[in-house]
């Protein structure tokens, strides 16, 4: 199989978005995944959502590591760069891309064998260091690229195709995310594009590290009764807590929401993302107490979805303000500035004289 | 018996036995430093344990009026001060040598030698009657004895005050203490003995335009003058002081003066495998990363650098040698990671590699480093070692030139983006194998998807058996290129003998001055030191012009030999391996006599002069 590209024709009446660009200059190559797979309405939604942005394709920097969904950045902005990189290792990739060019936005799409199991302590890290990007994991319980293995998120007693049951407790990358420090912590569903695209957007303007797991079923190896992994079980299972709205900087909010159940957040940039909880009890801010409620709505079988955790002061700890880096890229720094010169030498090597 | 008769004026060595945390690092870098400052040339080597306190350690300090760097393979002085050495300690002394131990205790009668001069000096005694505090009296018992040999061996007491006053600029009352207890020592040493011992030190003037500093300090400097702004590394032995010195100078020249912002990026990965992910994902984005480490984390990296060099990403990586297989013992030295750095990763691989041989190459290769990985789009790893990188070395003065720029290799900016019709990752268009790359951020038509996966020359997924062995092969022509481009050998042919010794890296010191011995001894020998892989041109010459190889290495399974009968036409059987590996730093004495063992014979049984020399 070989790379297909798509014919990138436009017709007139496609709306276009701030900077004259239509849903098809966000989109990639043609994907090669399984019909019906979620990862591509994933795909599909990061477009939407870098197209209502308006991001410049340029700006869009796309990270991955090896399984089905380490493919999927190859079909989306294909103006922007991307690099596949090694199983489980694409945090390190976007933690050095990002120390060299802060100004850039990283969107890393993982899956649940890549982040779970083999970049594991990769993933851990980054969120430790607060690093600026938005981690997608598109989560369907299952090793797709090597047919049908559990993964480390497939749920105690949940069957594999061909029958076997597991019996080890899944790893939950959003209960992990929030005691790790994460910043922004979302959970969402591949079939929910209405709750995904705001999401993704907030997670593009967080200025920190932000997660978004998303339950994106297997239709080939994981589909089936008995997999708490397929569209039927997650469709039945899944809650949504707390809606993000993402209002642009341009945008009046006008939806109107009711006292006490919104909390708008104003990002960086001016542009705001409006909480609107649809479960009155869940407070997303407090790191402890929505912790509590996830893991009791999981042991009765539910999924809570949204916006599930936001640091208001994200930028606490971000891994820049940590080290201090100027505001200006690394990488666009002058040499002349960064190398001491003759001078800067002599005055260095006085005290191994 | 006395050695009183011989006078031995700057030429002898010095061996410390001691016990590490207990301060003695700072007395011999003061006994160390205080010789240079004369002018007289030294070379000091530490042998610590992996550990932070409480286990034996030792110090050499080699006086080398003719300025050799390597051991000399004796002891004349031992100071022992250590009980739980004591023995093999007083062992080591070299008939007529020296032994000062601290006679506040007895010393056992048992290892009494009558062919050593034996100095008896109360040092805790008096630090104990001089000073209060437990933990202070076991650190000025070894700034005593500091004080004695100064006494003994007629050092200018002057310029170890110069040089604490130096050392504790912002604390002086620890001037004070620390010149009262070489003052004890010097004092206590002038009023029992014959001071100075002939064995002693005369001010010279052989250390003018050279500096005392170690490799990873020295890489270190390379690193910030080469305008590395991205720094990722997971800490282990040897290394970490280079990361140390990096971080140590970009806080002094790298901080913008005005915002307060520094200029760099210091990033302590949570593994190797995270660090040179780091690397490469900064470089790729146009910054210039490296990191560094030793054998076990260079064996972490190997899935990366595999990907670096097929996605043709370039990264530098430092990885200070240490002593193996696997933990093996992290704090002595050895060249056992050639082989492994030469071919990391799996599938057809090949890494460039620097083998600087001391701390001034530390220095000008980490800046060639850089230049070499952005040209050629590759990993360049420069193999240092634990002699190298954590001793210190009397070396030439460095120099900067500052018309100097960074090459970046074939980037293209926005204009010549702009230019193309359209833009293709890996089709070389100038025929060096070198393809032009560009940067994310500057322009959507230049977007490209960096993969390890096998990929066409326009950078697309592939499957197809040919579109794969075209960047394939293609690679093979970079190759090429690379053999041009490194550092050339060091050849010195002027003994024109059929007889040359082949070495690398740090052995360089020792095989220079055993290629001076043997020709003292009617032996000449020609001499290649090899700086890089893949070996340049030079390399196969001087081999096809040698009838008998010594090739000199600090590893047990020849892996430097290896490399040259994999990647040159050399005849295997004209190449004798001298092989020094139980982690100290290999001695010229080894060098003589391993050359001498395999000539001798051959002399004998060849009519004379058939093997010059």
């Amino acid at each position: 199989m070989t790379f297909i590209a798509k014919p990138k024709v436009a017709h007139p009446s496609l709306p276009k978005n701030a900077l004259g660009f239509t849903r098809r200059d966000y989109e990639g190559a043609l994907s090669t995944l399984c019909a019906g797979c979620g990862h591509d309405s994933i795909t599909a939604a990061i477009v939407e959502a870098s197209w209502g942005l308006a991001l410049e394709p340029q700006n869009v920097v796309k990270l991955s590591g090896i399984g089905c969904s380490s493919k999927t950045t190859a079909y989306f902005v294909s103006g922007g760069h991307g690099f596949n990189s090694v199983h489980g290792r694409m945090p390190s990739i976007a933690m050095g891309a990002n120390a060299a060019n802060r100004s850039l936005h990283y969107i890393g799409v993982s899956g649940d064998g890549d982040t779970l199991s083999i970049g594991l302590g990769q993933f851990c890290h980054a969120i430790r260091r607060n690093l600026n990007m938005l981690y997608i994991i598109e989560n369907n319980g299952v090793y797709g690229l090597t047919k049908g293995q559990f993964s480390a998120s497939a749920d105690v007693g949940s069957r594999a195709k061909k029958g076997e049951t597991n019996f080890q407790p899944p790893i939950d990358p959003v209960l992990l995310a929030m005691t790790l420090g994460a910043s922004f912590v979302a959970r969402s569903f591949s079939g929910d594009k209405q709750q995904l695209v705001p999401l993704i957007q907030a997670g593009l303007k967080h200025q920190g590290f932000a997660l978004i797991d998303v339950l994106s079923p297997c239709v080939t190896f994981n589909d089936h009764e008995g997999s708490t992994k397929s569209y039927a079980y997650t469709r039945e299972h899944y809650e949504p807590a707390v809606h993000a709205d993402f209002v642009p900087l341009e945008r009046e909010i006008t939806a109107d929401y009711k006292e006490g159940e919104t909390l708008p957040l104003i990002m960086h940039d001016g542009s705001r993302i409006v909480l609107r909880k649809l479960d009155a009890a869940y407070d997303p801010t407090n790191r402890t107490l929505a912790a509590v409620q996830i893991q009791e709505r999981m042991k009765a079988g539910e999924y809570l979805t949204g916006l599930l955790f936001v640091d208001l002061e994200p930028a606490k700890g971000a891994f820049h303000v940590v080290n201090q880096t100027p505001d200006a890229p690394l990488n666009s720094i002058p040499f002349e500035v960064l190398s001491p010169g003759s001078q800067g030498l002599e005055k260095a090597l006085a005290r191994y004289r | 018996m006395s050695a009183a008769n011989s006078t031995r004026v700057n030429d002898f060595t010095i061996k410390i036995a001691t016990v590490n945390g207990t301060g003695s690092a700072s007395a011999n870098t003061l006994l160390m430093k205080s010789i240079f400052r004369s002018g007289i040339p030294v070379m000091g080597k530490n042998y610590f344990p992996s550990n932070i306190q409480g286990l034996p350690t030792w110090y050499e300090i080699r006086i080398t009026r003719d300025g050799h760097v390597a051991r000399s393979g004796q002891v004349d002085i031992m100071v022992a001060m250590n009980a739980e050495t004591y023995a093999r300690d007083a062992k080591e002394v070299a008939p007529g040598g020296y032994l000062l131990y601290d006679s506040t205790w007895p010393r056992p009668a048992l290892l009494k030698r009558e062919d050593i001069t034996v100095i008896g000096v109360p040092l805790a005694r008096l630090c104990n009657e001089n000073f209060n505090g437990v933990r202070t009296r076991i650190l000025m018992k070894n700034i005593c004895y500091a004080g004695v040999l100064a006494a003994l061996l007629d050092l200018d007491v002057a310029r170890i005050r110069e040089l604490l006053a130096e050392t504790y600029a912002k604390k002086p009352q620890l001037v004070d203490s620390n010149m009262k207890a070489i003052q004890l020592g010097y004092d206590y040493a002038r009023a029992s003995f014959s001071c100075p011992l002939p064995l002693r030190v005369e001010p010279m003037s052989g250390t003018a335009g050279h500096i005392m500093i170690d490799g990873n300090t020295a890489a270190a400097l390379g690193c910030v003058f080469a305008g590395a702004t991205v720094a990722a590394w997971y800490p282990i032995t040897p290394s970490t002081s280079l990361m140390d010195a990096f971080k140590m100078f970009g806080d002094r020249m790298r901080v913008d003066r005005d915002s307060g912002r520094r200029n760099f990026a210091f990033i302590q990965a949570e593994d190797e495998l995270a660090a040179i992910g780091m690397v490469i994902g900064a470089m790729w984005n146009g910054a210039r990363a490296f990191t560094a480490t030793s054998g076990p984390g260079v064996s972490l990296m190997n899935e990366f650098l595999g990907l670096a060099y097929y996605a043709e990403v370039p990264a530098v990586i430092f990885d200070i040698q240490r002593v193996g297989p696997s933990t093996g013992m992290p704090t002595r030295t050895q060249q056992g990671d050639l082989m492994e750095c030469a071919y990391a990763s799996h599938g057809d691989t090949r890494h460039v590699c620097l083998y600087p041989a001391n701390p001034e190459e530390c220095f000008y290769m980490a800046v060639q480093a850089f230049d070499l990985a952005e040209r050629l789009q590759t990993p360049v790893l420069v193999l240092s070692d634990l002699d190298i990188g954590m001793n210190d070395w009397m070396c030439r003065d460095l120099k900067w030139d500052d018309s100097y720029r960074p090459d970046r290799g074939k980037v293209l900016g926005k204009e010549e983006i702009l230019k193309l019709e359209k833009f293709y990752r890996f089709i070389d268009k100038d025929g060096d194998g070198i393809t032009a790359r560009t940067l994310p951020g500057v322009h959507p038509k230049a977007a490209y998807f960096a993969r390890g996966s096998g990929h066409t020359q326009y950078g697309a997924y592939t499957e197809d058996a040919a579109d794969y062995q075209l960047v394939l092969d293609r690679l093979l022509k970079k190759w090429a290129t690379a053999k041009k481009l490194v550092p050339r050998a060091v050849i010195d042919a002027t003994a024109g003998a059929p007889v040359g010794l082949v070495s690398l890296g740090s052995c360089d010191g020792a095989v220079r001055e055993a290629i001076e011995v043997l020709k003292s001894r009617g032996v000449g020998v020609d001499y290649m030191r090899v700086r890089s892989f893949p070996f340049s041109d030079d390399v196969e010459r001087f081999l096809a012009a040698h009838e008998l190889l010594f090739v000199v290495e600090q590893n047990r399974d020849a892996q430097f030999r290896a490399l040259l009968t994999l990647e040159t036409a050399v005849d295997k059987s004209r190449l004798r391996s001298l092989l020094h590996y139980n982690g100290l730093p290999i001695s010229s004495s080894f060098i003589v006599e391993g050359v001498l063992a395999e000539l001798r014979p051959r002399q004998r049984l060849q009519p004379q002069g058939a093997l010059r020399g």
